[in-house]
């Protein structure tokens, strides 16, 4: 290998070193805004304040779901440590499920509820045919959202 | 002598790739086929219900626009280290190919999420870093076409592609180091695939197929830009 | 059949999906076998020229 091929190498090196030092420095300098969502204990933890717009993203706790008079329906959004109410006026996507993930967008009221402006399911990462669930169940291997 | 190696190799290529294009036609004809056939006879998930079919077209897809970024890269690297013309052809080659794909997983992934997540379209982090693959692509073409010297345009295009590399591992990682909206890995995951093997079938049959398409794509690109080069020099040597 | 058709109510999200997709790969494909026919004819044009006038 001659001195000019080194030369070159070392070149191709440090532009993939500078690319992901920028990349690196972009995401550090982002932090939180990077994160689609907060969960319940980041809600806690950063003690978000009453009207600032976020999204709460966890599972829908089981039965939890009440739908009030109108559109207007509450649940619960936990991801097992912490908890918050969540209340919200309209239609849920068709994967919106107890159990479930789910990211709500909207604000905290002065009373620790939740008001969703919109409501989106979060899919996992399971794919199985009706019939596999269906026989997970019967043999009692089947843990849903947990 | 590096004039030889020059010459020799390019014509190897068209050797060699005449040979084995019709080969590859024909698997991507049959791998397709079969994944679609496998795909349209699955039962519907059990969440997502025959959405689960878009997943067929969309995973591919988004696999595809992420190697022929990869496949652009390596190319780019030989070509500003070894400098040879072919390394530079096959890097300009695929950044059309490699942008068609990725706008298709856009798409797809659009008329996966509306109807299952109840958006179109959402700011997360594995989004956002897929569309910026789309810009860095269309950056990367116009880039090319801007040079007007040739080889200036590939040194040039070639930095370019290699700094841009450090989006494939964000997109990859994205759904591990954030939260996000898209879901985190089925496949490629400890403890195996979460994918029934009934849905793995024609996602595994389908991404093959794509694949293949895009070596048939960038194989005949990669020849046409080789006969246009000899045509060039050809012209070059009747005016000179 | 009919199931195949509705795609159990998602029938306007899954033909598009696989509409776009075959539509868009098939207008890659022509334009790249533009291109080759293309840089063939211009060659094959080419090397005529050179053979007949010397």
């Amino acid at each position: 290998m001659n001195a000019r091929k080194r030369r070159r190498i070392a070149f191709v090196v440090s532009l993939l070193l500078g690319g992901a030092a920028a990349a690196v420095l972009v995401v550090s300098a982002l932090q939180d805004n990077v994160l689609y969502f907060y969960s319940p204990s980041d809600v806690y933890a950063k003690k978000v304040s009453a009207g600032t717009a976020f999204r709460i993203g966890g599972l829908v706790q089981k039965h939890s779901v009440k739908h009030d008079s109108g559109m207007t329906m509450k649940f619960v959004v936990t991801d097992g440590a912490r908890s918050v109410p969540v209340e919200y006026k309209g239609d849920v996507p068709s994967l919106f499920r107890e159990g479930q993930g789910v990211v709500a967008i909207g604000r905290l009221d002065g009373a620790g509820l939740f008001q969703a402006d919109q409501v989106l399911a979060k899919h996992d990462e399971k794919y199985m045919p009706p019939e596999v669930v269906d026989a997970l169940k019967r043999s009692g291997e089947w843990q849903k959202g947990q | 002598m590096p004039s030889l190696f020059e010459f020799a190799n390019p014509k190897k290529f068209m050797d060699l790739s005449g040979v084995l294009l019709p080969w590859l036609v024909a698997a991507t004809a049959l791998t397709m086929a079969a994944g679609l056939l496998l795909g349209f006879s699955t039962p519907p998930d059990y969440q997502q219900g025959d959405t689960v079919r878009i997943m067929f077209v969309h995973v591919p897809a988004a696999w595809v626009a992420m190697m022929a970024y990869g496949v652009m890269t390596v190319a780019s690297i030989f070509g500003l280290v070894n400098r040879h013309p072919l390394a530079d052809i096959a890097a300009r080659a695929a950044a059309p190919i490699g942008a068609v794909f990725t706008a298709l997983g856009l798409i797809t992934g659009s008329l996966w999420g509306r109807p299952m997540w109840g958006a179109w379209w959402v700011w997360d982090g594995r989004l956002t870093s897929f569309l910026l693959l789309l810009l860095i692509y269309l950056a990367y073409i116009a880039l090319n076409d801007a040079i007007e010297n040739e080889t200036r345009a590939a040194r040039a295009s070639a930095v370019f592609a290699i700094v841009g590399a450090v989006n494939l591992p964000i997109i990859e990682f994205s759904v591990q180091w954030w939260t996000t909206l898209h879901q985190g890995e089925s496949i490629l995951r400890k403890g195996g695939p979460t994918i029934a093997p009934v849905f793995l079938w024609p996602l595994f049959l389908m991404a093959l197929g794509y694949t293949f398409l895009f070596f048939v794509f960038w194989t005949i690109r990669i020849r046409s830009e080789i006969l246009n080069r000899r045509a060039r020099t050809l012209l070059e040597m009747r005016a000179g | 059949m009919n199931d195949f058709i509705t795609q159990g109510g998602f029938a306007a999200y899954v033909w598009p999906a696989y509409g776009i997709s075959a539509l868009a790969l098939a207008l890659l494909g022509f334009w790249i076998g533009h291109e080759y026919r293309q840089a063939k004819a211009k060659l094959a044009a080419l090397a005529t020229l050179e053979r007949d006038a010397p």
